[in-house]
């Protein structure tokens, strides 16, 4: 018998860091995020769609995004919903800024705890920081299990999940009891796309804050009409987190250096793609031992 | 009363009783961080048929090496090997604690970081000991581990402290630190470790099924010549043309993340912060614009040439001979002139 699961994504909104601008840091070294566009975290994504199947192979389990971050990260709740998911959970709070990945998996954990899910599912690391420490670190703040570089569920029942992960150099088949958290590699299945009647449905879900900054009666009155459309919105205090374990000062490591990428210029000798450029410089290659 | 003794720890990787060549560069940087704070080198060796690991880890520079032999330790698993490190970390209060950017440092670390409760740093370029001074309180720190990395994209080169916790945990990628045979072998005293006394029965519960590792394939990282291709190179058929020159060179061919990220090449190939890091005598690097990322895994090679059509790329800045012009006319030229001068 399968069982219905409750599965809650972990997803970031993350800077687009192939469009970097000049204004992207601020002072303190930590990132400014308003000066960026914000995209879905790509390997969220494949998350995301490992979520949505497993909810394909037990029919009546329920995908849930949690998300951490400003007010318009937000986003990412409603592109999800648009794919699939049932709904989501923004996680928002002036203390949680400057949290390093250690304050942000705790932040998580407490919120997790409230969902109370069987599996949680993260992508295996975020663009902007590329050190996939969340997900390992959200398993142990849980006391959970974890299986890392997911590519594929093979299946679920009986309170186990049995999952293939793709390593550097191989692949491993592991079984692993519920609850337990995995992360998803970028080499598992894409993303299945936004679909247009799910767009229709939940075009106007939205967080309360953000209704309440449109001040229109119109989505007051649809949100009570349709609870489906109420992302939910949790602060500090809802998810009971103590404050000394939040942002920077929750966070071990410090920032002590930020340096902007200068390349040290060394005298290139510059060269034409002539023939006589090129045979010049195979001959100096030979001459000098590089080559040969 | 047992006394502290905050030294360096490396985690050992170990695949089929060898010692994974990251383990090494990481014993290697740790014996020289270890001269330099005048403490000790301990190696974490956890797995299976681990007889005489040791000489191995002593050789470089391993002055201690923990052992912890049991069938149930290999192939690796990230709970029972998590609680066991917590448990001596715990014990011993390591000042510095070194693992790999692998499959397996990467799932490691961070679940060993967060149930110590110290800061942790991923895919270090660079590890250096330096003093700090705490811009608010004054506070003075000695000694403290600089953990150096491109962050955000590679636009930035990020210094990252853990002023007030243990140990300053950091990953560091294989290829980015010298592999060298210390020049006074440590110790290499051997303590077995009680790791029962660490782990509780869920520890257990993940099982391996099943398990196919490759051999490696593709080895850039031993190649004394890398060709490597960019985004710039346009499509995979294209990068047919980097195979010729590499093969006529005697090369290997590398690729930048973006090359990788479309499709051009395999990760296997990837040179970089996220790649491989190369040292090479010549690095050719094709179509490639030359981010910071990319550098950080090939600004070491002995020589460097970039062909771009675009005079401004970074590349440019750090390479000894930028041709400008097109890589699918310069290349052929390339493999038709070696040809002709090197009979």
């Amino acid at each position: 018998m399968k069982k219905t699961l409750k599965i809650v994504v972990l997803a970031k909104q993350v800077p687009d860091t192939r469009n970097v601008g000049k204004d992207a840091m601020k002072a303190d070294g930590t990132v400014n995020r308003a000066a960026l566009p914000a995209i879905f975290n790509p390997e969220d994504l494949n998350a995301l769609e490992q979520a949505l199947t497993l909810k394909d192979m037990c029919p009546g389990s329920t995908v849930e995004v949690l998300t951490m971050g400003p007010p318009r990260a937000a986003d990412v709740i409603r592109d999800a919903m648009f794919r699939g998911a049932d709904g989501g959970v923004l996680l928002t709070d002036r203390k949680f800024a400057g949290s390093d990945t250690l304050a942000t998996s705790y932040a998580l954990s407490r919120a997790i705890r409230k969902m109370n899910p069987d599996i949680i599912v993260a992508g295996r690391q975020a663009i902007d920081g590329d050190t996939a420490q969340v997900g390992p670190q959200v398993a142990e703040k849980l006391g959970l299990p974890q299986v890392t570089y997911a590519e594929q569920i093979l299946s679920v029942d009986e309170g186990q999940i049995v999952i293939k992960r793709r390593l550097e150099r191989g692949v491993e088949v592991v079984s692993c009891p519920l609850p337990m958290v995995m992360t998803v590699n970028a080499s598992a299945p894409e993303c299945r796309p936004q679909h247009a009647k799910l767009v229709m449905k939940y075009k106007h879900a939205k967080t309360i804050s953000e209704i309440q900054a449109l001040q229109e009666d119109y989505y007051t009155s649809l949100r009570d009409a349709r609870p489906y459309l109420n992302i939910t919105e949790w602060s500090v205090a809802d998810v009971d987190a103590d404050d000394q374990q939040l942002g920077l000062t929750g966070s071990p490591t410090k920032v002590k250096k930020i340096e902007n990428v200068v390349f040290q210029a060394k005298e290139a000798k510059k060269l034409t793609g002539s023939d006589a450029d090129i045979n010049e410089l195979m001959q100096e290659l030979i001459a000098s031992h590089t080559l040969g | 009363m047992r006394t502290e003794m905050n030294n360096i720890f490396v985690y050992c990787e170990i695949e089929n009783g060898a010692v994974a060549d990251v383990s090494l560069e990481l014993l290697t940087k740790g014996r020289e961080l270890a001269d330099k704070l005048g403490c000790k080198l301990e190696a974490l060796a956890i797995g299976h048929g681990l007889q005489g690991i040791e000489k191995k880890l002593a050789a470089y520079g391993a002055d201690t090496v923990w052992v912890a032999d049991a069938a149930d330790l290999a192939p690796f698993r990230t709970l029972p090997h998590a609680a066991i490190i917590c448990g001596i970390f715990k014990e011993e209060k390591p000042q510095i604690a070194l693992f790999g950017a692998t499959s397996v440092g990467r799932d490691l670390a961070p679940r060993v970081s967060s149930a110590l409760h110290s800061g942790l740093t991923a895919d270090c370029t660079s590890l250096e000991i330096g003093d700090h001074t705490e811009n608010k309180t004054g506070k003075e720190y000695k000694d403290l581990l600089y953990q150096i990395r491109p962050a955000f994209g590679g636009n930035i080169i990020a210094t990252i402290i853990n002023p007030d916790h243990r140990p300053q945990m950091a990953t560091v990628r294989e290829g980015v630190m010298k592999m060298q045979e210390a020049a006074k072998p440590g110790a290499g005293e051997v303590k077995t470790v009680d790791y029962k006394k660490y782990l509780k029965d869920t520890d257990l519960a993940v099982k391996i099924i099943e398990r196919e590792m490759e051999e490696r394939k593709v080895n850039i990282k031993g190649a004394s010549v890398v060709v490597a291709g960019g985004y710039g190179m346009g499509s995979k058929e294209n990068f047919g043309m980097l195979y010729e020159l590499a093969s006529v060179l005697g090369g290997e061919v590398g690729a930048s993340r973006a090359a990788v990220d479309a499709g051009f090449a395999e990760h296997a190939r990837q040179v970089g912060q996220t790649g491989v890091t190369v040292r090479p005598k010549l690095y050719i690097a094709c179509g490639i614009s030359g981010q910071i990322q990319h550098t950080a895994g090939m600004d070491q090679s002995a020589m460097i040439i970039s062909i771009n059509n675009d005079e401004a790329a970074p590349i440019n800045k750090i390479a000894d001979y930028a041709i400008v012009g097109d890589v699918m006319t310069v290349i052929p030229k390339m493999i038709k002139s070696y040809k002709q001068n090197s009979k």
